[in-house]
């Protein structure tokens, strides 16, 4: 095969197609852990699903439940600790959830990759960077070590890591936070997955660096159909790259749309009240020093292990009714490939209306 | 007592001149490493060469710049994590950087940091309650009581919510994770604060809600932050000044609405074209793509360190480094063509 540097990148676009089947598709989705305070339930009945080509962008407030979420897909909650109770993650054919341990493990890493937030904890601090791109490449690939080497530096050199050459043979605190970041990237690129779950893939990165690293994925999208689920708090690189988004809040998803008509016209209050949270970049800093109040929702999410029998947003949310602490509001097309779980919102889609 | 009143006690009564809560000068980090597999010499990276900078009390002093320009290696020296190569570290005027980790004790109370990587900063078999309390046990202040009190009201004030206060690191989010580090840095009620992108991991609205607590601290105890970040978002709302570093320098250095209105530097010309805009249908300014590589800061280039990728480079700038120099009013910056 060819490598991926050597490849043009800069062929056309595979654009999103709606009309195939979806190259993965999550349904029902339930994740519990088992804590000293009772049953946590950090994915509660989530669906949805991601075409080739496509990158779904998954926002949502701070242990809403978006890791846990990909970490369930590729089956890494660890047993101790919880396990995914309910749903199927439907992958070209098959269950994920059903295949074997040896099975899951040649997918993991080679046809669906992730990018794991805390590059800290998934790195192995007595290895070299190297040693873990190479295992993983040849665990994928067939490859000899040496080939795997050299695919391991090409890969640095990809994602921007200047001194390839010298860096690979660096442990992971020898790298600044940013490195360590982008040599993560490179092992999940490693093998060109056909999906990527990249979980805030670019918080330590500067916005130069975030642009090349984010092109980068986009030129591999475009060239190998790559499908993407890019986890993000940075709603900059939402609008920049996802084509659909979905929004969860304590475990749920409670929103989803299309890119464009998420930003001008969420339908969730708790969306709502996200975008009008972003720190704009328009705003003049006051001559006088003074710093502004940012917007911010107010209140803290439920103990998970404890939510309130309806909508978990009742207690923060300025539209809330009795229905809202009664009933847990069903996800609802409310307009065109619009779905929102709300109770008082505009009343729902039907076909024909607009 | 509240975390307010502990945070007044420290405040010292203010000098007739204010001094800078932290001043360095000529700071540097050269890192040794090993040169190829077996070679006996080693080579040094320039992580930090020569960084000056104070900041006052009650100021917010932002860096930013490339990843792996030296930002962390800056905070980490400052709170004498690592040994600086060369250079001072003034706290109210001392120097701490000779100083021994005994001699450094009465300074920790004062000066805190919160940590890029939440995880690996947060021991794995301690209860997030008890790594909260932790400072305040090692130094012996407040009662077990009193201790509980105040890490519940620190759990608050982060977005917390006292009922995760026994469970252990690894059973909370990537932001709720932040948050512990952050709610830990507030334990002291420390003077100044290094913030090592401390709400990077965190969704906007939380983010808003620390970033607010952050200033109303700082309007209420004079509060001093050292603020490492690479949304310029945020860092345009919190900041009063900001450096821009390159590869172990800083190039720029400007009042906050200065720097946005007015950028000198090339590279923060760069940087700021580069923010990723929260509009799917704005189509952006053009930005401007740097070309070539990050130098190796083992053999940085020589002349001005940004040459290589510099759309503006002439042939003195291989030559010849370019002086820091205040251009205009507070607004200072290291370009031969500025
Ligand atoms: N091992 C565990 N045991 C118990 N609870 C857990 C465990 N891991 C995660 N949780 C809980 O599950 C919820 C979802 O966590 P998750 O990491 O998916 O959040 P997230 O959406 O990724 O948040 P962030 O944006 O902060 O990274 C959180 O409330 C968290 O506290
Ligand atoms: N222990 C070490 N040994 C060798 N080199 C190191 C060590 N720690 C850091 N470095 C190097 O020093 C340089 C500066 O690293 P530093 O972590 O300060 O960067 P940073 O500006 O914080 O970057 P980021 O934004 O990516 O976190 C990098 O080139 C890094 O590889
Ligand atoms: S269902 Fe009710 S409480 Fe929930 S978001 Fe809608 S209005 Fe608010
Ligand atoms: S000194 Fe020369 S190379 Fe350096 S920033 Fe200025 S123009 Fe560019
Ligand atoms: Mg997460
Ligand atoms: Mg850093």
């Amino acid at each position: 095969m060819d490598t991926i540097v050597q490849q043009n990148l800069a062929s056309g676009g595979i654009a999103a197609t709606a009309s195939e089947d979806p190259i993965l598709q999550v349904k029902n989705l339930t994740t519990v852990f088992q804590t000293r305070s009772g049953a946590v339930p950090a994915v509660n009945d989530v669906s949805f699903h991601l075409h080739r080509g496509e990158t779904l962008g998954l926002v949502g407030e701070s242990g809403c439940g978006k890791s846990v979420t990909s970490l369930s897909i590729l089956r890494l909650i660890p047993a101790r600790a919880g396990k995914v109770e309910e749903g199927s993650v439907l992958y070209g054919g098959r269950d994920l959830m059903q295949l074997d341990d040896e099975e899951m493990r040649r997918i993991r890493g080679g046809e669906i990759a992730m990018v794991f937030q805390e590059p800290m904890t998934a790195l192995n601090p007595v290895l070299t960077i190297g040693q873990q791109i190479i295992e993983t490449i040849l665990l994928h690939e067939n490859m000899n070590r040496e080939q795997a080497r050299e695919r391991a530096i090409e890969m640095l050199k990809v994602v921007h890591i200047p001194e390839a050459e010298r860096q690979i043979d660096n442990y992971p605190h020898q790298l600044s936070g940013g490195m360590r970041q982008r040599a993560m990237i490179a092992m999940a690129l490693s093998c060109n997955p056909k999906v990527l779950i990249a979980d805030e893939p670019t918080t330590a990165l500067d916005v130069t660096i975030q642009a090349q690293i984010l092109e980068l994925m986009q030129e591999l999208q475009a060239k190998f159909g790559t499908s993407i689920i890019m986890i993000t708090h940075d709603l900059g690189v939402i609008a920049e790259t996802a084509h659909r988004v979905a929004v969860m809040y304590a475990g749920r998803k409670v929103e989803e749309a299309q890119v464009e008509d998420l930003f001008e016209d969420a339908i969730h209050p708790y969306t709502q009240g996200l975008l009008q949270a972003i720190p704009g970049m328009d705003s003049e800093v006051e001559p006088s020093g003074q710093r502004r109040r940012l917007y911010a929702i107010e209140g803290t999410v439920p103990a998970l292990a404890d939510l309130p029998p309806g909508c978990a947003f009742a207690p923060r949310c300025p539209l809330a009714t009795e229905i809202c602490r009664e009933k847990v509001p069903p996800l609802v097309e409310k307009k065109p490939r619009h779905w929102a779980a709300c109770w008082n919102s505009p009343r729902p889609y039907a076909a024909g209306q607009a | 007592m509240s975390i307010a009143s502990q945070a007044a006690q420290a405040v010292p009564v203010p000098a007739a001149m204010p001094q800078p809560i932290l001043k360095v000068e000529g700071l540097k980090k050269y890192f040794r490493v090993r040169k190829g597999l077996l070679a006996r010499n080693s080579q040094y990276v320039q992580a930090v060469d020569g960084v000056s900078f104070h900041i006052d009390p009650g100021e917010t002093l932002s860096l930013v710049g490339e990843s792996g320009c030296g930002k962390s290696t800056i905070g980490r020296m400052i709170m004498k994590l690592i040994e600086p190569t060369a250079g001072a570290i003034y706290i109210n005027g001392r120097d701490i950087a000779p100083l021994s980790r005994r001699g450094m004790q009465p300074y920790r109370r004062e000066m805190q940091i919160i940590f890029q990587d939440p995880f690996s900063s947060l021991n794995p078999r301690m209860t997030a309650g008890d790594i909260v309390g932790e400072p305040l046990l090692v130094h012996g202040i407040a009662d077990d009581g009193e201790r509980q009190k105040r890490v519940v009201e620190l759990f608050r004030k982060v977005g917390l919510r006292p009922d995760q206060m026994p469970r252990y690191p690894h059973e909370f989010s990537g932001g709720q994770r932040q948050r512990i580090g952050i709610a830990r840095a507030l334990a002291l009620g420390p003077k100044l604060i290094i913030g090592d992108e401390p709400v990077s991991a965190l969704d906007v609205s939380v983010q808003a809600q620390v970033i607010n607590l952050m200033t109303d601290l700082q309007q209420e105890f004079g509060l001093s932050y050292l603020f490492i970040a690479h949304d310029l978002s945020v860092v345009k709302h919190i900041s009063h000044r900001i450096a821009v570093m390159y590869l172990g320098k800083i190039v720029e250095l400007a009042e906050c609405g200065e720097l946005f209105r007015n950028p000198l530097h090339p590279y923060t010309e760069a940087l700021l074209s580069a923010v990723p805009i929260a509009n799917p249908r704005k189509t952006r300014k053009k930005r401007i793509i740097l070309k070539g590589d990050v130098p190796s800061p083992i053999d940085p280039p020589p002349g001005c360190r940004f040459n290589t990728r510099c759309p503006l480079a002439i042939d003195r700038c291989k030559v010849e480094v370019p002086e820091f120099r205040e251009v205009a009013p507070k607004h200072w910056v290291a370009c031969h063509l500025r």
